[in-house]
C-alpha cells in the first residue's frame, strides 16, 4: 500500500500527485495531512476534485481496498492493521494528530516490504521516524524534492534519515508511482 | 528521470514481532486475567513498544518476563494500554443532534435509563447530565456510567477538571446548543473547575468490562464513543451484540465521529438517525 504524509503545503502537493493517477490505480493510498479541524469532509472533497480515484475519510475498521484514497479524519490518528484501518484519539505525537509517524509505523508493521511511503512538504520532522521504520522493513521511501517544497524541513528530515534516492517533484512522484505499479500504462503515456 | 525499482508490492509480510506480542498478551491474560488480546493491533503494538522503551527491556519478550515477575510493571503496562483521552461536549454536533433528534422522543417516556459505556474520567457524563437538565429530563433519568478502569471512575465521581480546559469546553457547549452560561455548572478555584454535585444526582458510576461482562439492564440510549476503536473487529462484534441486547426497541445508540455501523455485524438492526453524527436507532 501507499502511505503519504504532508504538512504545510501538503494538500497542494497531494492534489498534484493524485491528478496523475487513473481511477484504476490498484493500490490503496492512505494519507495523514496535518490540518486544522474543519467540519465535514472538507479535505476529501477538495482532494476529490482532482482525483479520478475515490477519496474519503477513513472510518474505524474500514477494510483497506485498492483504487481508493483514505484520508485521516481531523483529530484522529490513522493506523493500519493487517486487514483494516483503526483510528485512535491518543495524545498528539509531536503536536500532531493525525501523526504521520503513527500512520507510517503501523503500515510498516502491517505490510512490511509492501509499503511505499511518501513524505511531502512540511515544517516539522513528522514522518522521519516512520519512514525509517518502513525502510528497515524493506519498504520504499519517496520524498518531495525539498526545492519544490513550500517548506523543505519535513522532506529533508526524511531524506537525511533514509538517504533515499527517490527525490521528486509532486508531478514526478505521480509518474513514478504509475510506472512502479502499472508499468504498462506508463509506457503509453 | 525516474528510475527502475522492483517492489514486492503485493507481498505483505506480517510483523515479525507479532508472535512475541501475542505471547505477551496471552501470558498477561493467564497470569492477571486482564484481556487485551482482542484490542486493535496497531494501538496495542504502539503502546507496548513504548513500555519496551521505558522499561528498558529491549524486546517484547523481555518485557513479558518483567511484567510476569513484577506486578508494578504490569500496572504500568495496563495504564499504558488504556487510552483515557476525553473532553466535554466532544464533537458538539453529536450533542446537538442528540438534543434535536433524540430528546423529543425521550420526552415521551416517564422514566429513562441511559448508559455511557467507557466513560473514562466522566467529561462525557457531565455533558450529558447538563444537556438532560436543560431539556427538563434529568429528574426522570438514571445514567449508568461505566468503565473498565477504577482509576478513571474515581476521577469521574469527583468531577474536577483543569480550569485551562474550560475555554474549549465552553465553546463546545455553545456549539452543542447549550442554553445557559457554561460557568453556571462549576465553581472555579485557581486551577480547577469543580462541577456542581447535583449534576451527578442521578448518575451511577460502576466498573464494567465490555470485553467480558454481561448486559446488566435495558436502556433507552447507549453512548459508546471512541471506545470500540481500540478493539478489533471480533471484539467490536461482541460488544455490538451486548448493546443490541441491552437496548429497548427503538432505543438509541451513539458512536464516535469516525465509527460506523457499516462494517459491523449488527448494521441491519439499526436505522441511522443522524448519519454523520453516528446516531442510530434500534429497529429490530
Ligand atoms: C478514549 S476513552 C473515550 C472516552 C469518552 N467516551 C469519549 O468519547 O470522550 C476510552 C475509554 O474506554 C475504556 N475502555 C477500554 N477498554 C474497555 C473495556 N473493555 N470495557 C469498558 N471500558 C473500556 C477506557 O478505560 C477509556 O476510559
Amino acid at each position: 500500500m501507499i502511505v503519504i504524509g504532508g504538512s504545510l503545503g501538503g494538500m497542494k502537493a497531494l492534489r498534484v500527485i493524485l491528478k496523475e493517477l487513473p481511477a484504476t490505480f490498484p493500490l490503496p493510498i492512505a494519507c495523514a495531512l496535518h490540518r486544522r479541524r474543519e467540519p465535514d469532509d472538507l479535505l476529501s472533497h477538495i482532494l476529490q476534485q482532482d482525483s479520478a480515484i475515490p477519496v474519503s475519510e477513513a472510518l474505524d475498521k474500514e477494510p483497506i481496498c485498492g483504487s481508493h484514497v483514505y484520508i485521516a479524519p481531523p483529530d484522529y490518528h490513522l493506523q493500519v492493521d493487517p486487514l483494516n484501518f483503526s483510528l485512535s484519539i491518543d495524545d498528539p505525537v509531536q503536536y500532531a494528530r493525525p501523526s504521520i509517524d503513527v500512520l507510517f509505523e503501523s503500515a510498516a508493521d502491517a505490510f512490511g516490504p509492501a509499503v511505499i511511503a511518501i513524505v511531502l512538504t512540511g515544517a516539522n520532522h513528522d514522518g522521519q521516524r516512520g519512514a525509517a521504520r518502513i525502510q528497515s522493513r524493506g519498504g520504499l521511501i519517496i520524498v518531495q524534492d525539498p526545492e519544490t517544497s513550500e517548506s523543505p524541513v519535513m522532506p529533508q528530515a526524511t531524506l537525511d534519515a533514509t538517504g533515499t534516492r527517490h527525490v521528486y517533484s509532486p508531478e514526478k512522484i505521480g509518474a513514478f508511482l504509475l510506472k512502479l505499479v502499472v508499468p504498462d500504462t506508463s509506457k503509453n503515456r | 528521470m525516474v528510475e527502475d525499482v522492483k517492489l514486492p508490492l503485493r507481498q505483505a509480510k506480517p510483523d515479525p514481532e507479532a508472535v512475541e506480542l501475542r505471547d505477551l498478551l496471552e501470558s498477561v491474560f493467564d497470569r492477571y486475567g486482564v484481556d487485551f488480546r482482542d484490542y486493535a493491533y496497531s494501538s496495542v503494538k504502539r503502546r507496548v513498544m513504548r513500555r519496551v522503551l521505558d522499561e528498558k527491556t529491549g524486546t517484547i519478550s523481555a518485557l513479558k518476563e518483567k511484567v510476569l515477575a513484577d506486578p508494578l510493571a504490569m500496572d504500568r503496562l495496563q495504564v499504558e494500554l488504556t487510552i483515557h483521552v476525553t473532553a466535554m461536549f466532544r464533537d458538539p454536533g453529536f450533542f446537538r443532534a442528540f438534543r434535536e433528534k433524540v430528546v423529543p422522543a425521550l420526552k415521551t417516556y416517564p422514566f429513562l435509563r441511559l448508559w455511557v459505556a467507557g466513560c473514562s474520567t466522566g467529561e462525557e457524563v457531565y455533558s450529558l447530565a447538563i444537556l438532560l437538565r436543560e431539556e427538563g429530563l434529568h429528574d426522570r433519568c438514571r445514567i449508568y456510567a461505566t468503565d473498565v478502569s477504577d482509576r478513571v471512575l474515581s476521577k469521574a465521581k469527583a468531577g474536577i477538571y483543569p480550569l485551562s480546559a474550560m475555554q474549549e469546553y465552553t465553546r463546545n457547549y455553545q456549539q452543542a446548543g447549550g442554553q445557559h452560561a457554561f460557568a453556571e455548572y462549576y465553581t472555579a478555584d485557581s486551577d480547577f473547575a469543580i462541577f456542581r454535585p447535583f449534576l451527578r444526582d442521578n448518575v451511577l458510576f460502576a466498573a464494567h468490562n465490555l470485553a467480558g461482562d454481561a448486559s446488566f439492564n435495558e436502556f433507552n440510549a447507549i453512548f459508546c464513543r471512541n471506545v470500540m476503536i481500540y478493539f478489533n473487529r471480533s471484539l467490536q462484534d461482541r460488544v455490538h451484540g451486548l448493546f443490541h441486547e441491552s437496548l429497548l426497541m427503538y432505543g438509541y445508540l451513539g458512536l464516535g465521529r469516525s465509527e460506523t455501523m457499516r462494517f459491523s455485524s449488527h448494521e441491519n438492526y439499526y436505522e441511522p438517525i443522524a448519519v454523520k453524527e453516528r446516531l442510530y436507532r434500534k429497529i429490530k
